[in-house]
């Protein structure tokens, strides 16, 4: 008898007690949070690290960052699951603020991509500035590459780079080209290790800590430019988003104050992101 | 590429140096996966003990569910639980996503059918050794599933620590529901996941250790309880 008191007591006592330690908790934090729906290569090559305690040192407002590829952070904010949406394809933002989920999209910053390539260089492309000339050169030797094939950012201007170089990467896929269907550091670390070429955007690359023996075979054509963008998620659209925090996030980031902040970001004395918001904006 | 020792000396470097960052995500890899775990258990051990100890019509197919379920992939309960809690769906209002609320019931959802298969099994066996004995002293349902549940609980420990295992290992589930969010989310196996994706290998292989490490001690503690409940028993 005693036993069985005991169980249903510990059973009930057990489950009350941590569902209310786990509830409790998120209840108890400072509710001056917002959360920021962005890409890999902002995270990873350590930006947010250095940009955001300079905001929260200012405002108060902690930032919370989800990094996931751009193609899921729009996904993610379009379901109302963030404030702010800070990633990198333009075209998908707009369509993201034309369906009503952002309030409007503003320029932050850009960088650009490189494609990073063994020092074999079995496609003989090292030193070009040309993209479409080495992708074909690419294509056409069957040289091994590394797609991230996961909808992000960077995968969206890579596709749009094979077409204007008018190949069908569709075709050769499992074949020489290889998509990861992961992150831009998971597809350096499959690529690399693979002898393939694979393009990244810059920053990511200067922070990335197993180049092993890769160097940057093609970069400065102007089609690699790669912008980035933010979006206050529209509380019209989503009621539980934060305006009035996120709009303090995006003003700053945009504002003097900000962009210098993201100037000044430097990895081995390398500037990573170019600040370019219209100013007074 | 650096050889073992290397990393085992950086791990352990980075246990001695106790870097504040570390013990919080330790810290919250613990409390997410204890409790998931107790949880789980709460659910687990009474469910598969039932379904151990009583026949009843479709008992075979619960079995055979509760095993396969024991394969569920992380991946697809983390979406589940992401759909669930979105503010687009349907447990939005509770604002849980991206909380280590949201992790636990995304593990626990991983824990229970472990806990109740391995119950089942375990409660089953012992009720074939005791069902006459049972039947001879007239013993009713529920002081049944107590004492079974009470004989059984060393082999119940075990399959504690296997839920245990499943949950404090596991990475797919937690990111997606979590977020890896810096000093919110970001827990042992998310933090090895983003420095791998940062090209910081060595770094999380060191981790990795340190995760084992802290499995050992949690079953070693375990192991430890267990042998002097059993030296007090017989004392």
């Amino acid at each position: 008898m005693f036993r069985r008191q005991f169980l249903s007591l510990a059973l009930a006592g057990t489950v009350a007690a941590t569902l209310s330690a786990g509830l409790s908790a998120p209840v108890a934090a400072a509710d001056d949070f917002i959360i920021v729906q962005s890409t890999t290569s902002t995270q990873n090559s350590g930006l947010f690290d250095h940009l955001l305690p300079i905001f929260t040192d200012k405002t108060g407002i902690e930032v919370r960052v989800v990094a996931v590829g751009t193609g899921q952070a729009i996904k993610n904010a379009a379901n109302g699951d963030g404030d702010v949406l800070f990633v990198h394809a333009r075209p998908a933002e707009e369509k993201f603020v034309a369906a009503g989920h952002g309030v409007k999209r503003h320029d932050v910053m850009y960088n650009d991509f490189v494609i990073v390539g063994p020092p074999s260089d079995p496609a003989g492309i090292a030193g070009s500035s040309d993209i479409v000339n080495a992708l074909t050169k690419i294509a056409s030797t069957k040289a091994p590459f590394a797609s991230r094939g996961d909808d992000s950012g960077t995968n969206k201007a890579e596709l749009r780079l094979w077409k204007d170089a008018g190949i069908d990467v569709g075709e050769a896929s499992g074949d020489w080209y290889r998509e990861t269907g992961s992150g831009m550091g998971a597809t350096l670390n499959t690529g690399t290790g693979m002898g393939a070429y694979i393009m990244t955007d810059r920053a990511t690359w200067i922070a990335f800590g197993n180049k092993g023996d890769y160097e940057i075979a093609v970069e400065g054509d102007n089609r690699m430019f790669n912008q980035y963008g933010i979006i206050l998620v529209n509380a019209e659209k989503h009621p539980n988003v934060k305006s009035e925090l996120g709009k303090s996030f995006v003003d700053w980031v945009i504002s003097e104050d900000g962009q210098s902040a993201i100037a000044n970001y430097k990895v081995d004395g390398q500037q990573l992101f170019f600040p370019n918001a219209p100013a007074g904006s | 590429m650096q050889d073992f020792g290397t990393t085992l000396a950086e791990a352990i470097g980075l246990i001695l140096l106790a870097d504040g960052d570390l013990i919080e995500i330790i810290t919250l890899s613990l409390r997410v996966t204890l409790s998931a775990v107790i949880i789980a258990c709460a659910i687990g051990l009474p469910f598969g003990a039932l379904v151990g100890a009583f026949r009843f019509p479709g008992r075979a197919v619960v079995t055979v569910f509760l095993n396969a379920l024991m394969g569920l992939p992380p991946v697809v309960v983390g979406l589940v639980v992401y759909l669930m809690l979105s503010a687009a769906g349907p447990l939005g209002p509770l604002r849980l996503l991206y909380t280590p609320t949201a992790m636990i019931i995304a593990q626990t959802i991983l824990v229970t059918p472990i806990v109740a298969a391995l119950t089942r099994q375990v409660i089953e066996d012992l009720q074939t050794e005791y069902s006459e004995q049972f039947a001879s002293l007239g013993v009713g349902p529920l002081d049944r599933i107590a004492a079974l549940l009470w004989d059984a609980r060393y082999s119940l420990l075990t399959v504690a620590l296997a839920g245990f295992g499943r949950a404090v290992a596991e990475v797919g589930a937690v990111i997606i529901v979590g977020g890896n969010i810096n000093h919110v989310t970001r827990v042992m196996t998310t933090t090895i996941a983003l420095e791998t994706s940062k090209g910081n290998l060595e770094l999380a292989l060191a981790l990795g250790v340190v995760l084992l490490a802290i499995a050992v001690i949690v079953n070693a503690a375990v192991m430890a309880l267990r042998a002097s409940a059993v030296r007090s028993a017989y004392a």
